[in-house]
């Protein structure tokens, strides 16, 4: 897929419009994994407008997402960059064989005290 | 007044505080909460791909159960809240998702997004009313201090989730007041204890909810009530000694309830 389609692609699946951005940054000031992020909320916004969206495909940044919403409770213009994020993870996982977890990985996080939903969420968010 | 009540995987299981606690208080309040039948999980989160469709179809299939029984549908965990309301907000406003979901189930009456959702917080205070829960306290919970944990789920997305203000939120605090207690409110309590990430990064989920505990507790919290299981895993995990309940298990002390139930 060309750089084009394939940032067509991610819009696409997000169901949101990054061009409404206007660059104030207050997501990635919102954003609770922004240490923990290569690429912050903003840049994910900017690099798929401009059809960069290559670094994001190969970055570990997506998994940090905690998919909390502030960024996109907070941007004063509807751009929700957590949808964004979620597609290029999305993106991601639905190619053959790239499944960043697997049922042998849960013994190795999973403790006596660990809810359920810890775990099909982390299923959710890390396999298709 | 009776309900259709999703309760989930978690609080079949590890939550089952918040599930018996829940029933029995609601009970006091003169609301049955009738388990929907062959409900299945909700997923624990909700994927914001609109081309998502196969994840999402256990919440329709719930909401649709309470649409057939003409009743509300209830939910007390923050994730299946989420999770159910997320997908019933996109079937009554994403006509292409709900006509594929709708295609999926095809032998099914179609669904629409008709059923009225509660939280088990909303339902306490715009169903039951929080002055009428008071009169019911027969065990008021004097001197506790307690900081109100919202999280995520709850709040945001703040216009489909509608249950409060999601930046200033109070639902819980005045929960806190009737039952008699006094309230904390701290600047992280609609920030994330880190969710699901603790399965391969523990260390930020530890940072997030660390963050969350010592902020309640430097306001002067003595205690912290959620209603979310993987928030209460998470920050018992964390570095504080803050003790984290169940909001229900509050409820059912207020109640007098709390030792029945564990019998
Ligand atoms: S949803 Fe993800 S990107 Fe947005 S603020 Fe939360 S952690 Fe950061
Ligand atoms: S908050 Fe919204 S408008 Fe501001 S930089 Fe982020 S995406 Fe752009």
């Amino acid at each position: 897929m060309n750089k084009k389609m394939l940032a067509e692609e991610i819009i696409r699946i997000s169901g949101t419009d990054p061009k409404k951005c206007m660059k104030c940054g207050k997501c990635s000031g919102s954003c609770p994994a922004y240490d923990d992020m290569e690429y912050h909320p903003h840049q994910f916004v900017s690099m798929i407008i401009n059809g960069n969206v290559d670094p994001l495909m190969v970055s570990e940044s997506v998994y940090s997402c905690l998919t909390c919403f502030a960024c996109a409770e907070r941007c004063p213009r509807g751009v929700e960059p957590a949808k964004l994020i979620e597609a290029v993870r999305l993106f991601k996982l639905r190619e053959k064989g790239k499944n960043r977890m697997s049922a042998e990985d849960v013994s190795a996080f999973c403790d006596a005290d660990m809810p359920q939903q810890a775990i099909v969420s982390a299923f959710r968010k890390y396999a298709k | 007044m009776k309900v259709t009540y999703f309760p989930g995987c978690t609080l079949k299981n590890k939550a089952k505080d918040l599930d018996r606690y829940a029933r029995e208080c609601a009970e006091i309040l003169g609301i049955t909460l009738e388990e929907a039948e062959n409900w299945q999980c909700c997923g624990g989160v909700f994927t914001t791909a609109g081309d998502e469709i196969a994840t999402k179809l256990s919440s329709v299939r719930v909401l649709k159960a309470a649409k057939e029984k003409g009743e509300a549908l209830v939910t007390v965990c923050s994730a299946c809240h989420n999770v159910v309301k997320q997908t019933n907000y996109a079937m009554q406003n994403d006509r292409s998702f709900a006509d594929k979901v709708n295609r999926y189930m095809a032998d099914e009456e179609p669904y629409n997004g008709e059923t009225q959702i509660y939280h088990y917080l909303e339902l306490l205070r715009d169903v039951v009313g929080f002055d009428k829960l008071r009169e019911k306290v027969v065990n008021p919970l004097k001197g506790k201090k307690i900081g109100a944990y919202y999280g995520c789920l709850l709040l945001r997305p703040g216009k489909v989730m509608g249950l409060d203000d999601p930046e200033n939120p109070t639902v819980m605090e005045e929960l806190i007041r009737a039952l008699g207690a006094e309230p904390v409110v701290f600047a992280n309590r609609n920030e994330c204890c880190g969710g699901y990430v603790f399965a391969e990064n523990p260390e930020l989920a530890k940072k997030k909810s660390t963050a969350v505990l010592s902020n309640a507790k430097a306001n002067g919290a003595d205690m912290v009530i959620t209603a979310c299981p993987l928030c209460k895993y998470n920050l018992q995990k964390s570095a504080s000694d803050v003790p984290v309940v169940y909001f229900t298990e509050l409820l059912a002390e207020a109640l007098g309830v709390k030792e029945s139930c564990n019998e």
